[in-house]
């Protein structure tokens, strides 16, 4: 390891830590203009580990997408620092970290004329030549993702034929063709009606499961998360709380996410529920 | 990026009607050669006729190579443009990049006058006339450029580039307002397009050009085809987004620079030739596309420049009017049955 490096050392490292692949210390985002900064959130902390399905929740505006953009390496972070397999993001180059993380962005793809699998190969551009030509490995990775994401028979299909539910499949079949440790995922749900949103998440739980990837996504699902995630991160106005999700019900966090007056969350059932 | 199926029998049809259309327009003009004979000039054979042998080598086989190069090189300028600007409507024409050509051209035509002399004449030899529309439209696109970091929105760039246009217009209407009518006389005639009167040295200045901007458009074939994504997406697979952009733009600038040049602002090709090849091509890959616009517009630009000579007549009419006149319907007729344009 080169001198000078932020790399961060442990006196103690028992198997939890050693198993931590995304961290957070008090993160601090938003965005910097020539007037100076706006701090969306702060006091960001979490760590998550090789293999966990983690959701994050909030209500609009509280800084989720900005979070996920920080983490993603698309905009700086204002203070604080994120470790990515304890190293800091800030010393990944954008090619080193498109082999560590992808993408699930809320944007559709810019062309609709890609077919599925032309958009599911573009997930193998960082290992791929000059020119782009896929090995054997390429072609393997491609129809892994395919299958496990149940899009194989899609292939040949243009992005402009599918329905919301079939694209967001596909985009995500693209991240995991970058077969990267981490993927993220900004709102995978939007859009997409209650089945759908059910069949996302699970997916996702599969993926972490079955592959040991670890995935992050925001979503307004909060009783689906509560369901399928290991861990949960509710971000509020004054406090971000990160917990196992059993953990941030009975310690009423879910409660501070709407104000008290319009919705309140009944611990009993997981769920929102609408004051009259 | 997969290829599904092979596109083998595609570009061998496509490269047979190419030759067909090459052979025909050597063919077909004010005096019409039998193909025969043609055939026997190009194995040193030589011709019947001493003036047949004459027309071909010197007029119409660098008119022919001129065609084909301008032909396919602005087709491609055309779909870097549309990939990069992920907008079905742009090209060169657009976003100014042709208007600044034109705007370099005027003021070494009618600012020539400003020398004189001597100097004058050094100012409108051919390298120069390459310079001055490389250089201007290299000058307008750099500043579409630099909008483009400043605004995300790709409509208002588009809109820009077209403002880009109206000024290099209104520049030189000034400019004309100034100059002798020999001086704008002869801008005209290059703003009509041409595809004649070149000499080999031309064509290789033009194929050096073309070389560079089709070699600088396949090494960019993979970022290409990651920018369909959407520049968030490419960006999280590792691709540097600002360098691509550049040699993006390199390239069509040396292309749409150099071939406005040698052959005046030809409108419709960049923008008509990869909707046309879309449409028999199922696929986005770049490393397909790229040749495939090639071909296809080198053989549009033949064909239209075979209309052009109004076979058997004396006539010939300007490129630019038969590029739009067949461009123009292309275009509507693909909206009208598909609906929507993609890129």
């Amino acid at each position: 390891m080169a001198i000078g490096t932020k790399t961060k050392t442990f006196l103690l490292m028992n198997s939890e830590e050693k198993n931590i692949i995304l961290e957070a210390q008090n993160l601090s985002v938003g965005y910097t203009s020539k007037d100076g900064s706006s701090t969306i959130a702060k006091d960001i902390n979490f760590s998550i580990l090789k293999g966990e399905l983690v959701g994050m929740v909030g209500a609009n505006g509280i800084g989720k997408s900005t979070l996920l953009r920080t983490l993603t390496g698309m905009q700086k972070a204002l203070s604080g620092s994120i470790f990515l397999k304890n190293k800091d993001l800030t010393e990944y180059s954008s090619f080193q970290l498109a082999t560590q993380l992808s993408v699930v962005l809320t944007e559709p793809p810019a062309s609709k004329n890609l077919s599925v699998l032309e958009l599911v190969s573009l997930g193998r551009q960082p290992y791929t030549n000059w020119i782009g030509t896929l090995t054997k490995e390429d072609k393997k990775a491609i129809n892994y993702a395919l299958d496990i994401t149940e899009t194989s028979t899609l292939a040949n299909r243009k992005c402009f034929e599918l329905s919301d539910g079939q694209l967001q499949r596909v985009a995500i079949a693209r991240a995991f063709a970058q077969d990267t440790p981490i993927i993220i995922l900004d709102e995978p749900t939007t859009h997409l009606d209650i089945y759908h949103r059910a069949y996302v998440l699970k997916l996702l739980k599969k993926l972490a499961a079955e592959s040991h990837k670890t995935i992050l996504f925001s979503t307004h699902e909060i009783d689906l998360a509560i369901q399928l995630t290991n861990k949960m991160l509710v971000m509020s106005k004054d406090e971000n709380y990160f917990n196992d999700p059993c953990k941030l019900i009975s310690e009423g966090r879910f409660n501070a996410l709407f104000p008290k007056e319009t919705i309140d969350f009944d611990a009993n059932t997981g769920r929102f529920v609408v004051k009259r | 990026m997969q290829i599904s199926q092979t596109y083998k029998l595609h570009f061998l049809i496509l490269s047979i009607a190419l030759i067909a259309a090459f052979l025909m327009n050597l063919s077909m003009g004010s005096v019409s050669i039998p193909i025969d004979e043609i055939v026997s000039i190009f194995f040193g054979n030589g011709a019947t006729k001493e003036t047949w042998q004459y027309i071909i080598m010197d007029y119409r086989l660098p008119k022919a190579f001129t065609a084909m190069l301008a032909g396919g090189g602005l087709a491609v300028a055309g779909l870097l443009m549309q990939t990069l600007f992920r907008n079905p409507l742009a090209g060169p024409f657009v976003l100014g990049l042709s208007s600044g050509a034109s705007l370099g051209v005027a003021i070494l035509i009618l600012g020539a006058s400003a020398f004189g002399g001597f100097l004058g004449t050094l100012l409108l030899s051919q390298w120069s006339l390459v310079i001055a529309s490389a250089l201007g439209s290299f000058l307008v696109l750099l500043a579409v450029l630099a909008v483009t970091f400043k605004i995300k929105d790709t409509m208002a760039i588009l809109i820009i580039g077209l403002m880009f246009g109206s000024v290099t217009t209104a520049v030189v209407s000034v400019l004309s307002y100034f100059s002798n009518a020999e001086q704008l006389q002869q801008y005209i005639f290059w703003s009509f397009g041409s595809l004649g009167n070149q000499s080999w040295q031309g064509v290789l200045i033009l194929s050096i050009c073309f070389l560079a901007g089709i070699i600088l458009s396949l090494m960019s074939s993979k970022s290409l085809n990651g920018l369909l994504l959407g520049e968030n997406y490419a960006k999280s697979m590792g691709l540097h987004i600002k360098k691509t952009t550049f040699t993006i733009i390199l390239a069509t600038s040396i292309l749409a620079g150099g071939i406005t040049a040698f052959v005046g602002p030809i409108a419709f090709v960049g923008l008509a030739v990869p909707h046309l090849v879309r449409q028999f091509y199922k696929t986005s890959n770049h490393l397909i596309l790229l040749p495939a616009v090639l071909i296809c517009g080198s053989l549009l630009m033949l064909v239209c420049d075979t209309l052009a000579q109004l076979p058997f007549s004396e006539f010939t009419l300007p490129i630019n009017a038969i590029t739009s006149l067949i461009g123009a319907p292309v275009v509507i007729w693909l909206l009208v049955r598909k609906r929507k344009l993609f890129f």
